[in-house]
Parts: structure tokens; sequence; C-alpha cells
């Protein structure tokens, strides 16, 4: 393995852990019944949907190629597929990613 | 030690149809196979996700080193990234901390904190003892940890046989079931109102500051919902 993608990889996951750390040892005081935990709780929630967000809409990677139009096609028909199945993860997942393969080719 | 029965129990509940080990399968596939194109090698690869086991944390990296940035601007991009690893840590084990169990099971099983194994044990823990939920909790991400790994390994040696549509409908795959696992979960006004201004606000947010958009949309959005719904429970 060469030293600086080790490096990289090393530097990387301290970055994750400590994140993960400083949240667990926050948590200790913090009761579950408390406004704090139900206002991380929110945070954590709309982080999440902040994150979502960026991903599909100012993609990094492999999904920067693919066009707009076919990233809003693939969600919306994803999320009506996802009402209509009575909230069925696995149909929306499994589309998702067929059509892309399939739009990338033509949008 | 850890319960083996609530350790096994978490480790199958992976195994449900409506389960996200075939999202988080197939984009850790789509990681490995990117990994091998940037000129990893198979322990590298492997090595990332054991160590890092974060999807856009894992990209930023990647990308950061295909630009040649330093080590410290990795970190910095890696941390960003991964800040909203915090709040999901602080809004998930106070429901998981009991006095009977050592600490040590507290700060081993924070590397498990992810998306989906996050989003599967919030929609389990009430069925669990809280006493035996971090042993669960293990289980859980024992097995989402060990689907990355698997994932990374296929990624990488089937990278020569993907092309660039097959990559782009297996990276779309994590944020669809993602948006679905959210869309479902917005069973309170303060959960609704924290994914819609979420999802509007870190594309906003991305204009003003890409490296501070999450965290903001986060605050922000979340702050917000918190003070709606503590309204109108009031």
């Amino acid at each position: 393995m060469s030293t600086s993608v080790v490096l990289a990889i090393l530097v990387t996951s301290l970055a994750t852990f400590s994140s993960r750390l400083l949240g667990v040892i926050s948590s200790e005081g913090i009761k579950e019944t408390s406004k704090l935990f139900r206002w991380f709780n929110c945070l954590a929630y709309s982080t999440l949907a902040a994150l979502i967000a960026r991903t599909i809409i100012f993609p990094v990677g492999v999904l920067s190629d693919a066009s707009y139009l076919s990233r809003i096609i693939v969600v919306l028909f994803c999320l009506f597929i996802f009402f209509i199945s009575k909230r069925n993860f696995v149909y929306p997942t499994v589309i998702s990613a067929i059509m892309m393969t399939v739009l990338s080719n033509y949008l | 030690m850890i319960n083996k029965e609530f350790f096994f129990k978490g480790f199958k509940s992976i195994l449900t149809p409506d389960s996200p080990a075939l999202a988080l399968g197939c984009c850790f596939i789509a990681i490995g196979a990117l990994l091998k194109n940037l000129g990893f090698n198979i322990q590298e690869s492997i090595f990332s996700t054991m160590l890092t086991y974060a999807l856009p944390g894992s990209l930023v990296m990647a990308e950061s080193l295909l630009v040649g940035a330093s080590l410290l601007n990795i970190f910095l991009a890696v941390w960003f990234v991964n800040a909203r690893l915090y709040p999901m840590a602080v809004s998930l084990f106070p429901l998981m901390m009991h006095k009977s169990q050592p600490k040590w099971k507290y700060y081993f099983s924070c590397h498990f904190i992810a998306v989906s194994a996050w989003l599967i044990m919030k929609s389990n823990y009430k069925s669990i003892e809280k006493k035996y939920r971090i042993d669960f909790w293990i289980g859980i991400g024992c097995a989402t940890w060990t689907t990355a790994v698997i994932g990374t390994f296929i990624g990488f040696y089937a990278s020569d046989y993907l092309d660039k549509n097959i990559m782009m409908g297996l990276a779309i795959l994590n944020p669809i079931y993602f948006l679905c696992m959210m869309v479902g979960a917005m069973k309170t006004i303060q959960i609704t109102v924290s994914v819609i201004l979420g999802l509007i606000l870190g594309p906003i947010f991305y204009f003003l500051s890409p490296e501070w958009s999450i965290l903001l949309g986060g605050l922000v959005g979340g702050t917000i919902a918190y003070f709606i719904g503590e309204l109108n429970v009031n």
C-alpha cells in the first residue's frame, strides 16, 4: 500500500470517528425525554435531509455526470412508486437504479 | 460482554424485505469500483471502507486525492461532510444508555453510526428492552458494516464490467432509499418539518458555502422545526 493513500485513509477515518465519538461523549448527560434530545433529533433529521438533497442536486463522483433532468425524473417517479406501493422501500430503490442506468443513456 | 441473543436479533434485522442492506451494498459496490479506478489496490479499498464506513466521506477523500489535496485539506473536507454524525449520535445514544452496560460498548460501537444503521435503530428501538439496546445496536452495526465491506470487495473486482451508466444507477440507489426512509419517518410534526426544511435549505445554503451547506441546512432547519413542534405541543 502506498504511504500517501494509507495516510489519507487514516486522516479520513480520524475526521469521521471524531464526530461519532464526540457525539457519544455528549450523549452521556442527555435524557431521552429532555428538550435538548428533541432538538438534536430535529437537527439529525434535518441534516440528513440536507445531505440527501445535496447528494441528488449537487452530487460528487459519478452521479455528477448524470443530467439534472434525469435525476429529477428518477426522484419524482420513485417517490410516486413509494406512495402507491404503500410505502415499500424496495420497489423505488430498485427502480431508481434501473431508471438512472437507462435514462443516463438518453438524457 | 455482548448479549448474543440481542446481538443476533440486531444482525438479522438487515435481512428484512425492506432493509437498507441492498441499497447500502450497491453503493459500496460503486465505491469499490471508484476506488479501483482511482488507483487504490484491494487492501487499500477494504481498509478505507472498514475504517471510514461513511459514503460521503469516502467520496470526498477519493476526489481530494485525485486533485492532489494535502492531508489537512482532506481532514477538513471530510470533517465538514461527516460532521452530521455528531447530531446523529446525540439523537441516538441517549436511547441506548444504561448504567449496567460498560462504557467501552458505546465508544466502540459509535463507529457504526451511519444513515442506514441509524434509521434501522430509530425504527426498532422501542421493541427492545433498554438494557439490551446497545447489544442490538452492535448487531445492526456489524451487519451493515459487513455489508459495506463485501460491497467494496465486489465493486473492486466487478469494476471492469461496470460501465458509467451502471455506476450512475448504483450511485442513485442510496439517496433514493434514504429519501424514502426519511419520508416514511415523517410521523410527527417536528420530524416532518425537519425533513422538509432540510431538503429545501441544504441546496440553498450550498450557494452560500458548499462546505457548510449540510451543517447550516441541518442546524437552521432542525432548530425551526424544533420550535414549531414545541409550539404545537404547547
